[in-house]
């Protein structure tokens, strides 16, 4: 176990992934609480732009993935004022010209550099080759987020829950919607440099949705989500470590699947735990 | 090449026909889900060294009617979202294996256009007379149920085991294109063409005619495109696509 906490890599991704793993639990509560797991699915497939693009230009692809997220979030507002369907075939087309050109990005990444793996990293992330000096800002971006969270908490909470009662009360409704979408974009980057892109998501919106099975009340839910979140990422990272002697290719086998299979499968579980003490009750 | 130019313009035949119902039932999130989660279908074909055609032909539909059934629930976008997320996962675990990890992954996702061989283009013959047939066969009871939900269910229309039958179509379109188009392309070319069209023409064969020829002149264009310029051809799918549903917006702006 020395050989474990000794790794560099291994040090730099469980704090890049515990920071992550806070954060998404408790923003990952309201997306799910808000119903915008759509909203934070096509965050993170336009994050490819950024994080495609933040290579190209040799910056750290943390910054391409939050100012895409920020600058998306913001203007994706403008969208949900539509009726819903319309909406829909909307967000799917602009979500496919991003992901044309972001593929054209990933191609040139591959040409310029001759980095093949950029792709991969992009998309399906890589824990293990998060750079050092990254650190501090995920840390402080995930601070920043939960700081707002805190400010924003009840005028939040009482928009998801009930809009109408809340812009009775003067809640700025609008202008906390486009916070909220604002604070997404920024975790959705965190996650992304965790499990990568695509499968973003899943570290978002499926500890919250494991969390909310368990408990109704969402002080709780989100203690629970970042708890969940947290155990799926380190032992994903532990398990990721493990696998570079497993078959069959010895070369070790990738985090992010550890991480998003053991999600799915907290959320499988407090499914089929919830069933089971609905049906005895 | 010639293989890719047949086999994508059955793509883009499939595409337009069933892509006009993907539009007209708002069926956008299974449209896009359903071809991320069968990636993990082509990966393990790459796996274990068969066609990718074969090993989308039988993940996807089962993929597709997965969805179906989750989409019935309570809150389905939560569950739908981490099959799809554990789908993926499971994907690039079976490209990690493989010798031509980061090359492979590429090609599923964004589209390769030079890998289609002789046999897979019979296999999507076939598949495209099979999608094309079963359209025809239920034309009239999916156009009911995407336009009038609940004149099908009064006339005794089966409503979802209609919707089932759907969402293995789009199983079997994927199938067909993400091969050339790639994963996360596929629902560009299904949903632009078909939106633009219906923005043009109302009647509904008309509009399918003509989403079917909008989708072959951007595969065409796509393809040659992507022949001369060595880019990926997902870039052109995409904003090509794009372009389509912007001119049929701004076409049925002006009109108004």
């Amino acid at each position: 176990m020395t050989g474990f906490f000794g790794s560099d890599p291994v040090r730099v991704a469980l704090v890049a992934g515990a920071v992550t793993a806070v954060a998404s639990g408790v923003v990952g509560v309201f997306t799910v609480v808000r119903a915008q797991s759509f909203a934070g699915h096509a965050l993170g497939d336009l994050g490819t732009l950024g994080g495609s693009g933040a290579f190209l230009l040799n910056v750290n692809p943390l910054w391409g993935f939050v100012g895409v997220g920020a600058a998306v979030a913001a203007a994706m507002e403008l969208f949900g004022v539509q009726r819903r369907r319309g909406r829909d075939v909307a967000t799917g087309i602009v979500l496919g010209a991003v992901l044309g050109v972001a593929a054209l990005l990933l191609y040139l990444d591959t040409t310029t550099t001759s980095s093949s793996g950029v792709a991969v990293t992009v998309l399906f992330g890589s824990l293990f080759t998060v750079a050092p000096s990254t650190v501090p800002a995920m840390v402080a971006l995930a601070a920043a987020g939960l700081l707002a969270v805190v400010a924003l908490y009840r005028p939040l909470l009482l928009s998801s829950v009930q809009p109408e009662l809340a812009s009775v009360r003067g809640v700025p409704v609008r202008t906390v919607a486009v916070a909220f979408l604002v604070l997404m974009g920024v975790t959705v980057s965190l996650t992304s440099m965790v499990v990568g892109t695509i499968l973003s998501p899943a570290l978002l919106v499926g500890p919250a949705a494991c969390a909310l099975r368990l408990s109704r009340r969402p002080g709780v839910a989100m203690v629970v989500a970042a708890a969940v979140g947290l155990v799926a990422t380190w032992a994903g990272i532990a398990l990721a470590y493990a696998s570079a002697t497993w078959p069959p290719s010895h070369a070790g086998w990738p985090v992010s699947f550890f991480v998003v299979t053991l999600v799915v499968l907290a959320y499988l579980a407090a499914e089929v735990g919830a069933a089971v003490s609905a049906r005895r009750r | 090449m010639v293989n890719a130019w047949l086999a994508g313009s059955m793509v883009a035949v499939v595409a337009g026909v069933v892509g006009f119902f993907v539009v007209l039932r708002g069926a956008t999130f299974a449209a896009h889900g359903i071809p991320l989660a069968s990636f993990a279908g082509a990966a393990g074909a790459s796996l274990v060294g068969v066609s990718s055609v074969v090993g989308l032909a039988v993940c996807s539909p089962f993929v597709a009617v997965a969805i179906g059934l989750l989409g019935r629930r309570r809150r389905s976008d939560v569950a739908t979202a981490l099959v799809v997320a554990a789908m993926l996962g499971l994907g690039s675990l079976f490209l990690s294996w493989t010798v031509e990890y980061a090359s492979e992954i590429y090609a599923l996702l964004f589209g390769e256009i030079l890998g289609v061989a002789s046999s897979e283009v019979w296999l999507s013959a076939a598949l495209t007379g099979a999608a094309v047939l079963a359209v025809a066969v239920l034309y009239r009871p999916l156009l009911l149920t995407s336009v009038a939900p609940d004149v099908a269910q009064a006339r005794g229309v089966r409503t979802g085991q209609v919707e089932l039958l759907f969402l293995v179509l789009v199983g079997v379109v994927t199938a067909l294109a993400v091969p050339v188009v790639g994963t996360l392309l596929m629902f560009t070319l299904m949903v632009g063409p078909p939106a633009a069209a219906r923005a043009l023409v109302r009647p509904p064969l008309a509009a399918m005619t003509l989403a079917v020829g909008i989708a072959l002149v951007t595969v065409w264009a796509s393809i040659a495109a992507a022949f001369t310029t060595q880019w990926p051809i997902g870039f052109f799918v995409g904003v090509l696509g794009a372009a389509w549903y912007l001119a049929g917006k701004a076409v049925s702006a002006l009109r108004r």
